[in-house]
């Protein structure tokens, strides 16, 4: 048996060094039952053509997830200690930069994407998977070690896609099931996969494009169920050798596919957009009423541990020289409102009108020149955010407020009364509720 | 080369790129203190998929296709063609819906939910269900006209 390469050539020897184990393997190995019988696979629409397609989609939507991704690693500032996780990460570190604080939705937009085309994916990179299942119970598993080496990258692909997905799907939603910290996994099975996700597509581009290239997507898209028929015998065994007639067609297994992604797309997409009425599954689809401060709360007051009573409260900001200002004493400085985005690691986001005293005024009070950066604490005495430090940028950007109002009355205690950070662009998680000490370094 | 590996050698490159990559941020990982359990999820999730989420909708969707009503066709008993996608199509869109959103439907995440938000995961179970009654609505009265239109002579495909 000759064996037909990728590249349509054919190899001279079936088996790769050391060919007797490899014959052995595949003549005496093959394990009983119907599993690794290739007849089994019954599918009459499984196929190159049809792999190729999920396939041309993940081209283009993973590649997305990935620096949406790492821009959000880096948008948590990672050169400021204890201001993003995993902390240090040696050699998977990307060059740092002051993140910036132009567009205000910047964030929004890199969140929404990221966590929005994720759950989008899953229904593609399910269709892709069971559109190659065949090609994992195939017997021999390998006939070198060439194949060997890539069903192993293969098995770290698809363990890695899987991983990702199902930790950002119960991470966004709450349920923390699996025991670890989920920024430090995530982070760390997004380079396996990005290390396995570019071999595969280096490998199998060829594959991809030859394939997508033996049918036109036009001529599919018009063929019905009646005149469905399987794709020819492929050398990737991807197409059923004792095929069943179709109960589908290419274009409706097509639309299906392309329908659960709207489908996930419409449940959760308004606690990104702002409809939330729509975002009927998604964790943060919930409204809270009409009040001024009825909009998403991250933390409340209770779970932050913050007294009910804080008329005590005042703001300490340490610069070149220390200043203490009390919430009236804040009040009567010159107020600045802007509306700006909460942005959510998790994909939502609200959208909310601010007044308070701008940052960079209080940088000035302190007698700070130019800022490097600040330090800011809350009240909160536990907790991975209870102390963030905001960049340069964001202490002197106009837009920049320790907000004392919201929508024009006081913050409530679960929006950080007595005063609060909201950053443009910055991760939500840093715009600091029940803001209590800043720290200015210049 | 070729011969004893069975691909060119830039293959062999890229993989041992790929696996240099992989186990450099495994090695990283490996530093945390959950390590062993991030591991075990990943490979969990790999099970987690081909040998327990694929057989179980592939077993499924042949059963609900040999449950449907079969009429003979050429001396074979066959189910009209398509038929079986009304049901398919319904119960995969609400079955995915299930899988993504499991955590709040069935409230698993309810303290740290509402620990952050202040909210409770009641509404959830309702919407899911709602969603899935409309799918399978909208399905039955799709075959319902396609019902009406095979048994209209007049009309023809």
């Amino acid at each position: 048996m000759t064996e037909v390469r990728d590249d349509g050539e054919t190899t001279g020897p079936d088996y790769g060094f050391p060919a007797p184990v490899f014959r052995l393997l595949e003549e005496k190995g093959r394990p009983p039952g119907p599993l690794f019988n290739p007849r089994l696979w019954k599918s009459p629409i499984r196929g190159p053509w049809l792999t190729s397609v999920f396939a041309a989609v993940l081209l283009v939507g993973l590649p997305i997830l990935i620096v949406t991704g790492l821009l959000s690693y880096l948008a948590y500032q990672p050169q400021f200690p204890g201001n993003a996780f995993p902390g240090d990460v040696h050699g998977l570190r990307l060059p740092y930069f002051t993140w910036p604080t132009n567009p205000s939705w910047l964030y929004r937009l890199n969140q929404g994407l990221h966590v929005g085309l994720g759950l989008a994916l899953i229904p593609i990179v399910l269709a892709k998977l069971w559109s190659v299942i065949p090609k994992l119970f195939a017997w021999p598993p390998a006939r070198s070690a060439a194949q060997l080496l890539e069903r192993a990258s293969l098995a770290l692909l698809v363990g890695s896609i899987l991983f990702e997905l199902a930790t950002g799907v119960l991470n966004i939603q709450y349920d923390y099931v699996f025991g670890f910290d989920f920024y430090t996994a995530h982070y760390y099975g997004a380079w396996v996969f990005l290390a396995a996700f570019v071999t595969h597509v280096a490998l199998k581009l060829p594959v991809m494009v030859r394939s997508l290239r033996s049918r036109r997507l036009r001529d599919e898209l018009r063929t019905p169920l009646a005149a469905t028929v399987p794709e020819p015998l492929d050398e990737h065994g991807l197409v059923a050798i004792d095929p069943d007639d179709p109960t589908i067609s290419r274009r409706g297994a097509l639309a299906v596919v392309g329908g659960a992604s709207l489908l996930i797309t419409a449940v959760t997409l308004g606690e990104t957009v702002g409809w939330r009425p729509s975002a009927l599954l998604s964790a943060r689809g919930q409204d809270y009423g009409d009040d001024p401060t009825d909009f998403q709360v991250n933390r409340t007051a209770r779970t932050a541990g913050i007294p009910k009573d804080v008329s005590g409260w005042t703001l300490t900001v340490v610069g070149a020289s220390t200043v203490t200002l009390t919430r009236d004493e804040l009040l009567a400085m010159p107020q600045h409102t802007a509306e700006l985005p909460i942005a959510c690691v998790e994909g939502w986001s609200t959208v909310q009108t601010w007044t308070g005293v701008r940052l960079r005024d209080l940088v000035r009070l302190a007698g700070v020149e130019r800022p490097e950066s600040g330090v800011v604490t809350s009240l909160e005495k536990r907790g991975a955010f209870a102390r963030a430090v905001l960049n340069r940028k964001q202490l002197v950007e106009p837009d920049a407020l320790l907000a004392l109002t919201v929508n024009g009355v006081d913050l409530s205690p679960d929006h950080g009364y007595p005063a609060r950070i909201i950053v443009p662009a910055a991760p939500g998680v840093h715009n600091t509720k029940w803001v209590e000490r800043i720290e200015l370094r210049a | 080369m070729r011969r004893l590996y069975g691909a060119h050698p830039l293959h062999l490159l890229s993989l041992l790129g790929c696996f240099a990559l992989a186990g450099y941020a495994a090695l990283q990982a490996s530093s945390d203190p959950k390590a062993l359990r991030i591991a075990l999820w990943f490979l969990g999730a790999l099970i987690a998929h081909d040998l327990v989420l694929f057989p179980l909708y592939a077993l499924s969707d042949r059963l609900v296709g040999g449950l449907l009503p079969r009429r003979r066709h050429h001396g074979r008993l066959v189910a009209l063609p398509g038929t079986v996608n009304f049901v398919r199509v319904p119960a995969l869109l609400s079955g995915l819906l299930l899988l993504v959103f499991f955590p709040v439907v069935l409230r698993r995440s309810e303290p740290a939910y509402g620990a952050a938000s202040g909210l409770d995961q009641s509404p959830y179970l309702g919407r899911w269900l709602l969603i899935t009654g409309v799918l399978f609505l909208g399905s039955a009265v799709l075959y319902a006209l396609r019902v009406r239109r095979t048994r209209e002579p007049a009309h023809t495909d």
